[in-house]
């Protein structure tokens, strides 16, 4: 039966989240955008409360881990509201109270979700309690992802990783970092494989931290591996290059992280949506849903257009993660959802501020932060123009070499 | 329609040449051909508008240049041309001016499911092989007819789709409120096409409101006909041809007069206005807005042809009211507004089904061309410009469908939807129109001529946000 609302069995996880963004979040938001580099403290707190909430077994996390796609039988036939819608909207809330913070959170790394999507169950105990973050940027390859460079080289039964990698997220304060790097760059895509390596490698070094436009409270970093030798149980997944399902295993992971990004611009939006919403009504501004948006005035007409979108932007997201619930392919629909998501996020805030002239362009309110934090979800985890690609290649039913 | 089309020309000649005052007054600008009032004409100006109305003159008809096949279709595709409403079946009283039956809202489990009922598949199901095989194929010719083929709106009938809002006590086919399926239902006919859609669909908007909000006695008078085996064309209207128009303050009065009520107006979007044999009509009562039922035939109504950019198989008219007296059992509904706010947002809920049936057309439309067709010696579609929008309407298209069904389950559930159903709306409308402009553009001069269905769904697809009542789930 059709209903597109919030699910019932997950409205206090969204509450909860809702609360813990507004009360431990928002007072922080400011102080760690000016202080970049900074360790936001507060959040170790927030990491063991949110541990606590998890322990429960009740919620899938309010952080970006949480989207394996379990073996559990499914229930005949009936459908689930599982750990993915649960993820995406207690992700969309807290990054309604800060994207940066959210993507701070310890433990709650998108190296967690790579382990949570592709790991083996023995490498699932044993990273249990890890911070990973994820490195597959390089300096010279981004989005072409299969290009990288970074090589492993089987040794005994170790492997030895070599190369360059940056803006790994949470990269400084992580305990991990899951690396992409290629076996046999002669074998293509089928060769790359990830591993996860501990910060205390001493083949691992942080060269840097990046100073950014936005999501400043979240450190992004620069890190190189020289011999860097890891073990061969180290690599997460199965170490056969095979060639016909190619890219696929590491691909996996960003069925499972998009509607996550799409998620965090979808609550980033909405507090722009929420606060810009309430100074219009302050300033004698009515938003009505019934008059025609032609005979309301432009800022009415505009927010009701920007809501919109959000609403479209949010209900793809849950869309996607549903899916993934359900056990269904969602390729094509957690595309869609980080297409949508992403430039939304981004007309939103941008808009937003316009509407409230040098008030939201001022860091008096937090508008103008919100415009420069979305900026990168419409980049990461695959920019929107690769979502477009992925979402043509699938529907006109064309390859990578046909549509370039 | 009982005018000949002698009598029209002979009409308008008489108006054109009625003498030297009014051709002046005909040759100011402003107003008429696209024109603004700003507009002034100079002497050369005046000299050649002249020439061209000579130029459109009977002459040309005595000798014989004019196509007779223009004026077969004069009624339906020309305006200015008005003639009494249909002399329609009489609609036997009965039952009382209680409460009528009202459809229980469905009950959700509190699931999020994008799964449709079994119920609501079958009649997608359905309803989508009827859009495929025969909707579809007879879009092009109705479009041009300005007319549904009558052998569709009975296979629309036989399916049931008039009683789908109607209580299943009162004849109908869902046993619980049907907004759900009754937007699956438009979603999938409008694949077919949209303004056969709408003609098919125009007679259940009525009977779902009577089903709604109607009295006993006006369900018992007016239901059976469209849940029998002769339903009769119906126009729910609320539209008016004024710019900036706002359904919730129409200039269509109704005014008390003794135990009835006195209509006095102008409405505009009435599908298949004179076959109508019931319209329902929005007018403003002591200051609000409420609908009354009135029967075709009653004195003071007039329908006017009124050919539209597209929906032209919906044969849209105006529907003049002057003076139009009626019962006190026209009125449908509440004298505070409820009715007819919820009146306007169900049939906005039915438009944007339309536009994302019609999104879908065009998609898969596009799909095959830009596969097919080749340039620069490989398929279109092997580029990013044309790949990429192929793939924007397909994203743009399912945010649409997603808004609009989170607005249709709430409707179902009784749940408030106003909000939900304002921004399906807005994003039914902007971008539903882009994925139309786009359409064309895919196709590049291929799409602006008839020869390829793009074109009528870019000139279908400007209705949704300009209709107001008309369809309604």
């Amino acid at each position: 039966m059709i209903n597109l609302e919030t699910p019932r069995k997950h409205a206090a996880l969204v509450d909860q989240a809702h609360q813990l963004a507004m009360n431990m979040l928002r007072p922080i938001s400011r102080k760690y955008d000016r202080a970049e580099h900074e360790y936001p403290r507060e959040l170790d707190m927030l990491a063991a409360l949110i541990d606590g909430v998890s322990e429960t077994g009740a919620t899938g996390g309010a952080g970006a881990g949480g989207v394996r796609r379990d073996d559990v039988a499914q229930d005949s036939g009936r459908v689930r509201n599982g750990a993915n819608l649960a993820s995406v909207l207690s992700v969309a809330e807290m990054c309604w109270g800060d994207t940066a913070l959210l993507l701070s959170m310890p433990r709650q790394g998108l190296g967690n979700s790579a382990i949570a999507s592709v790991a083996n169950e023995e490498q699932l105990e044993r990273y249990k309690g890890t911070w990973a973050a994820m490195a597959i940027t390089e300096p010279g390859v981004g989005s072409d992802s299969a290009g990288i460079t970074t090589t492993a080289v089987k040794d005994g039964d170790e492997y030895v990783i070599n190369g360059e990698k940056i803006y790994v997220t949470s990269g400084d304060r992580a305990d991990s970092v899951v690396v992409w790097a290629t076996l046999d760059k002669e074998l293509g895509r089928a060769a790359i494989k990830s591993f996860l390596v501990r910060k205390d490698n001493p083949g691992l070094k942080v060269e840097r931290l990046e100073h950014k436009l936005g999501i400043r409270a979240s450190d992004t970093a620069a890190i190189t591996f020289t011999d860097c030798r890891v073990r061969a149980e180290d690599l997460l997944g199965s170490a056969e290059i095979d060639t016909r399902s190619g890219f696929a295993g590491a691909m996996a992971t960003f069925d499972n992280t998009r509607p996550l990004v799409a998620a965090m611009a979808v609550g980033c939006a909405r507090a722009a949506l929420d606060l810009t919403r309430d100074l219009l009504e302050q300033a004698g501004v009515v938003i009505d849903y019934d008059r025609p948006a032609q005979v309301q005035s432009a800022a009415a007409a505009k927010f009701i257009q920007l809501e919109a979108d959000w609403e479209g932007a949010k209900l793809l997201m849950m869309q996607a993660a549903w899916m993934a619930d359900n056990r269904l392919p969602n390729s094509l629909e957690a595309s869609m959802a980080k297409a949508k998501a992403g430039r939304v996020g981004s007309d939103v805030t941008l808009s937003c501020v316009q509407l409230c002239g040098t008030l939201g362009y001022s860091e008096t309110e937090l508008l103008e932060k919100w415009s420069r934090d979305s900026k990168i979800l419409d980049i990461f985890e695959g920019t929107q123009q690769i979502q477009q690609l992925i979402v043509a290649r699938r529907l006109l039913g064309l390859t990578s070499a046909e549509l370039k | 329609m009982t005018r000949t089309t002698d009598d029209v020309v002979a009409r308008n000649v008489t108006h054109s040449y009625g003498g030297g005052m009014y051709l002046m007054k005909t040759f100011r600008p402003g107003g008429r051909h696209g024109l603004s009032s700003r507009e002034t004409r100079d002497p050369i100006g005046l000299a050649v508008a002249a020439v061209n109305r000579l130029a459109q003159s009977e002459l040309i008809d005595r000798l014989g240049l004019r196509k007779k096949t223009e004026q077969a279709v004069f009624a339906t595709t020309r305006n200015g041309f008005r003639v009494a409403t249909a002399v329609g079946r009489t609609f036997a009283r009965a039952g009382s001016r209680g409460t009528g039956e009202r459809p229980a809202s469905a009950t959700s489990p509190g699931i999020f499911d994008l799964t449709p009922t079994e119920d609501e598949q079958l009649l997608v199901d359905v309803v989508g092989e009827l859009a495929a095989e025969m909707v579809r194929p007879a879009a092009s010719a109705a479009d041009a007819a300005c007319a549904a083929p009558v052998e569709l709106l009975e296979a629309a009938q036989e399916i049931g789709l008039p009683g789908l809002g109607v209580p299943e006590s009162l004849g109908g086919i869902m046993e619980e409120r049907s907004a759900m399926a009754g937007t699956l239902v438009a979603e999938a006919l409008a694949h077919g096409d949209m303004g056969i859609a709408v003609a098919a669909l125009a007679p259940g908007a009525v009977a779902t409101a009577i089903g709604l909000w109607g009295t006993e006695a006006q369900q018992q008078t007016y239901l059976p006909a469209f849940t029998g085996t002769d339903v009769p064309a119906a126009a729910l209207t609320l539209s008016e041809p004024s710019v900036l128009f706002d359904p919730f303050t129409p200039a269509t009065t109704a005014v008390r007069d003794g135990d009835g009520f006195v209509l006095d107006g102008m409405k505009s979007a009435v599908v298949r206005g004179a076959e109508a044999e019931l319209f329902v009509i929005g007018a403003v009562l002591d200051g609000t807005p409420a609908l009354f039922l009135v029967e075709s035939g009653t004195e003071g109504l007039e329908v006017e042809a009124d050919p539209s950019m597209g929906l032209r198989a919906a044969a849209l008219t105006r529907l003049h009211l002057t003076g139009v007296r009626v019962g006190q059992d026209a009125l449908l509904g509440d004298t505070d507004g409820t009715a007819y706010a919820e009146c306007v947002r169900l049939s906005r809920l039915a438009w944007c089904a339309l536009a994302v049936g019609t999104g879908q057309a065009v998609l898969d439309y596009v799909k095959d061309y830009v596969n097919e067709r080749q340039a620069f010696g490989e398929p279109i579609s092997h580029r990013q410009s044309v790949a990429f929008m192929v793939a924007d309407i397909a994203i743009e298209l399912q945010a649409m469908r997603l808004v609009t069904w989170k607005a249709a389950s709430r409707a179902a559930r009784g749940a408030d939807f106003a909000r939900e159903v304002g921004l399906a709306r807005q994003l039914c409308t902007e971008r539903g129109m882009r994925i139309g402009l786009d359409g064309v553009q895919l196709l590049g001069g291929h799409g602006f001529v008839k020869e390829h269905p793009v074109e009528r769904w870019y000139r279908d697809l400007r209705a949704v946000g300009v209709m107001e009542g008309v369809v309604m789930v």
